[in-house]
């Protein structure tokens, strides 16, 4: 596996409680590697370089090299350790660069971490916590740029979350660690410049935002996509259509009950996900939606999602595979009629 | 709740066929219950008004239960009495689905379902639903269209039974159905349905669908006026379904089989001839249309059936340690079903059947027995059972008898075998018949004598018609 990118500088100078996505990502592995001894971060390039994404950048000078560890390039070695290293009472935080990369592990994810718990009669918890980078709009190309957390969403026994706001970028790693399943945390290679502001209030894993509120059409979406809604919300506003935007944040378990009551309070639904469509997340909540709130539908729900290519290098190309601002608008002027 | 079997206690309402109000007429099919063995439609014998409904679907009433009032003819349709709690449904709906705002009582259907009843001229709103929270489904509207009652637009208004006024004769949609209706989306619909407003009045708009807005607002006083409290008693609390009907057929087959263990039974056999017979029979055959052919099974039944006028000591009941002859000969004949386990409907007064009307009577029985429609009439107490194997059966079958019955006949399949006539031997088709009868009632003299009577009627011309 290749690093994908330098590291960025560390970040430039922001007002109090203001931070970017990768900032609060840092603070959160701080404040862990700080308060529990347990804590180790370990992945490629974690230490000496910072994280290919610029992440873990200091940490090494800050907790030396027991606890922030390079590894070999062997997702499917250092994901297993990881596991190991949980059940023997660590809390393991492994990185693993892109969400294409993960695939190396996926035998080590499926096979071991989702399912001891449940082998073991509950003898065994697997408290591992695995961040992978996922989404494209780098022009990384088709290897590096995948929107595989669908997948992961499949899977029983695993806690999938994927923060797409710096607060949540903040404040889901402890209660990612506090969990006794494996959690697998998502950051959106989008999102690691934003900024935003970060409070100390407690995450929940399991729980969907409203956003934005509105009563004609509700937006569902979740990481990367989230600043997509949003636009297309300012922008369907303009066009007298009031959008609700629901950011799922737990893409397993997911909290059907927020989208549920925002749909039959706004009668539609557009679900916006950078995954492919066919079998995707998005057909999940669509098929949910479909079977417990038919009889509240005004129209057909729309999906947004990415164009059923590899991701292309091409940046105009990239652009036109990914939903973009004014896909969401049509189909949400398409729900509303 | 009629005795659909001389073993049968009680019965599940499943489905009625009729509502208050509707005229019905003596043989007209109104419920249909469903017994260990199978669902079975039950006939009225009674003209009249359906004045209330007594038992709820899904609800299971011992055998002479009312299950429903019918008035005589003329002395209704007076103001409907306020309905009786018999007629909302006594059950919560299926356990662990909680049903939502407003929405509970609405009678929901998905929009192929909307369309195939508008085909048909039938109005969902008024149709029984018998799908998860008592929604429509595609069987229901069939369902409806095939008794022809309680929906059908240009009927009696049942809409509004329980505001006690007169059922208004006024239809609200003409029978024909528009050749085109908009398009209305779920949530349209319910809005619609919740402000009174039917669907006809809907106009799409731009794009033909007809959406939310499209739905006039309310009166405002009224603004969810609780619409129609439909014909709910049909929802059942479990809908019928083939699998455990299945399970509960084997489960009768087993108990009754097992009753009939305690039966000190005595076996005879005797293999008849019927070369003579299956010549006339071509012979007929050969004047009948395809359609109407009969098969060797009929003419073994025919013959049974006149055999036991002949015999009668087998054709009856052993009650009270007591022989009860039978005063007609109520033959039953054991069906097997494709998918497993038997159902033995009955063909009354066999005895009195020519030939080709028995073969009508056996066909019928047999499409009803096998697609579960049978009808009050079939489950009438038989006093003799016969099982043919038929043709890729075994050579000979000693059967159990059917308590309280005392005798089972059985026949084999028809095989050539080597003959004797006279001192000559030829090659005849030939027929195991077997006779199990019960000790207590008759002895095996008794039995053998019942087989030639078989024998005989089968070479008496005179017999088949």
């Amino acid at each position: 596996m290749s690093a994908v990118t330098s590291a960025a500088a560390p970040g430039t100078e922001l007002p109090p409680g203001r931070m970017t996505y990768r900032e609060a990502l840092r603070e959160s592995l701080r404040e862990a590697l700080r308060g529990d001894e347990r804590v180790f971060v370990m992945g490629e390039d974690v230490g000496r370089y910072g994280g290919c994404f610029a992440v873990t950048l200091g940490l090494l000078e800050e907790f030396g090299p027991e606890r922030v560890r390079d590894t070999p390039l062997s997702e499917s070695a250092f994901v297993g350790a990881g596991i190991g290293a949980a059940l023997g009472g660590m809390r393991p935080v492994v990185e693993i660069m892109t969400v294409n990369f993960s695939l190396l592990a996926l035998d080590q994810i499926l096979n071991n971490a989702a399912t001891l718990a449940h082998m073991s009669g509950g003898q065994l918890a697997v408290p591992l916590v695995v961040r992978m980078t996922t989404g494209a709009g780098r022009q990384l190309a088709a290897q590096h740029s995948h929107s595989l957390e669908g997948w992961y969403a499949h899977i029983p026994g695993l806690r999938i979350v994927a923060p797409a706001t710096v607060a949540d970028a903040r404040g889901m790693l402890a209660p990612a660690l506090a969990s006794p399943d494996p959690v697998l945390l998502f950051e959106h290679a989008g999102l690691y410049a934003s900024e935003g502001e970060v409070d100390d209030t407690p995450v929940a894993l399991d729980g969907a935002a409203v956003r934005r509120p509105g009563e004609d059409v509700t937006l569902v979406t979740y990481g990367g996509m989230l600043p997509t809604a949003l636009a297309a919300a300012e922008a369907l506003e303009a066009g007298g259509i009031a959008a609700e935007v629901v950011d799922l944040r737990s893409l397993r378990p997911l909290d059907e009950a927020t989208v549920l009551a925002s749909v039959r309070r706004t009668h539609r639904l557009v679900v916006v996900d950078e995954g492919w469509r066919s079998g995707s997340l998005a057909a999940e909540v669509a098929a949910r939606v479909a079977e417990q709130a038919f009889y509240d539908l005004d129209a057909p729900p729309e999906r947004v999602c990415s164009a059923e290519v590899p991701v292309p290098y091409a940046a105009h190309l990239e652009r036109a595979a990914r939903p973009a601002v004014d896909d969401v608008v049509a189909a949400a002027r398409r729900t509303v009629g | 709740m009629p005795s659909l079997g001389a073993d049968m206690d009680a019965g599940t309402v499943v489905e009625w066929a009729v509502a208050p109000g509707d005229h019905v007429h003596r043989g007209d099919l109104v419920a249909a219950v469903e017994t260990e063995k199978s669902v079975i439609d039950v006939e009225c014998f009674e003209d009249g008004v359906v004045e209330r409904l007594l038992v709820p679907v899904g609800t299971k009433v011992a055998v002479g239960t009312p299950l429903a009032v019918i008035a005589p003819e003329g002395a209704t349709p007076a103001p409907t009495p306020a309905p009786t709690p018999a007629l909302t449904p006594a059950p919560a709906p299926a356990a662990g689905t909680p049903e939502r705002d407003g929405a509970a009582s609405l009678p929901r259907a998905t929009p192929p379902v909307r369309r195939f009843a508008e085909r048909l001229g039938l109005d969902v709103a008024r149709l029984p639903g018998t799908g998860p929270h008592g929604t429509v489904t595609h069987a229901d509207v069939r369902a409806a269209a095939s008794t022809g009652t309680t929906a059908r637009t240009d009927t009696t208004d049942t809409t509004d039974t329980t505001d006690t006024t007169v059922p208004s004769p006024t239809p609200t949609v003409p029978p024909a159905a528009p050749a085109e209706r908009p398009r209305i989306t779920p949530y349209a619909r319910r809005l619609a349905a919740e402000r009174g407003t039917p669907p006809e009045a809907l106009r799409p708009g731009a794009d033909g669908v007809v959406r939310a807005r499209d739905v006039p607002a309310g009166t405002g006083a009224t603004p969810t006026r609780t619409p129609r409290p439909t014909p709910q008693p049909t929802r059942p609390t479990t809908p019928p379904s083939p699998r455990p009907a299945a399970q509960g057929m084997r489960a009768a087959i087993a108990a009754r089989m097992t009753r009939s263990l305690a039966i000190p039974q005595y076996h005879v056999d005797s293999v008849l001839e019927l070369g003579a017979p299956l010549d006339r029979l071509r012979e007929v055959n050969r004047r009948l249309p395809v359609s109407e052919r009969i098969v060797p099974a009929a003419l073994l039944l025919h013959a049974t059936a006149r055999a036991a006028r002949r015999v009668p000591e087998l054709n009856g009941h052993w009650v009270d340690d007591t022989l009860v002859p039978a005063t007609t000969v109520a033959l039953g004949v054991v069906v097997s079903l494709r998918g497993g386990g038997l159902l033995v409907p009955t063909i009354p007064a066999a005895d009195e059947l020519t030939l080709s009307e028995l073969m009508a009577a056996l066909r019928d029985v047999v499409a009803r027995a096998r697609t579960g429609r049978l009808r009050t009439s079939d489950a009438a107490d038989a006093g003799l059972t016969v099982t043919d194997l038929g043709e890729t059966g075994g050579h000979s079958v000693h059967g159990r008898i059917f308590p309280p019955q005392v005798a089972l006949v059985g026949f084999g399949a028809v095989v050539r075998r080597p003959w004797a006539e006279g001192d000559l031997l030829g090659v005849r088709p030939t027929v195991t018949a077997t006779l199990t009868g019960d000790h207590r009632a008759t002895d095996g003299v008794v039995g053998g004598r019942f087989l030639h009577a078989i024998d005989d009627v089968l070479h008496d011309t005179e017999e088949w018609s």
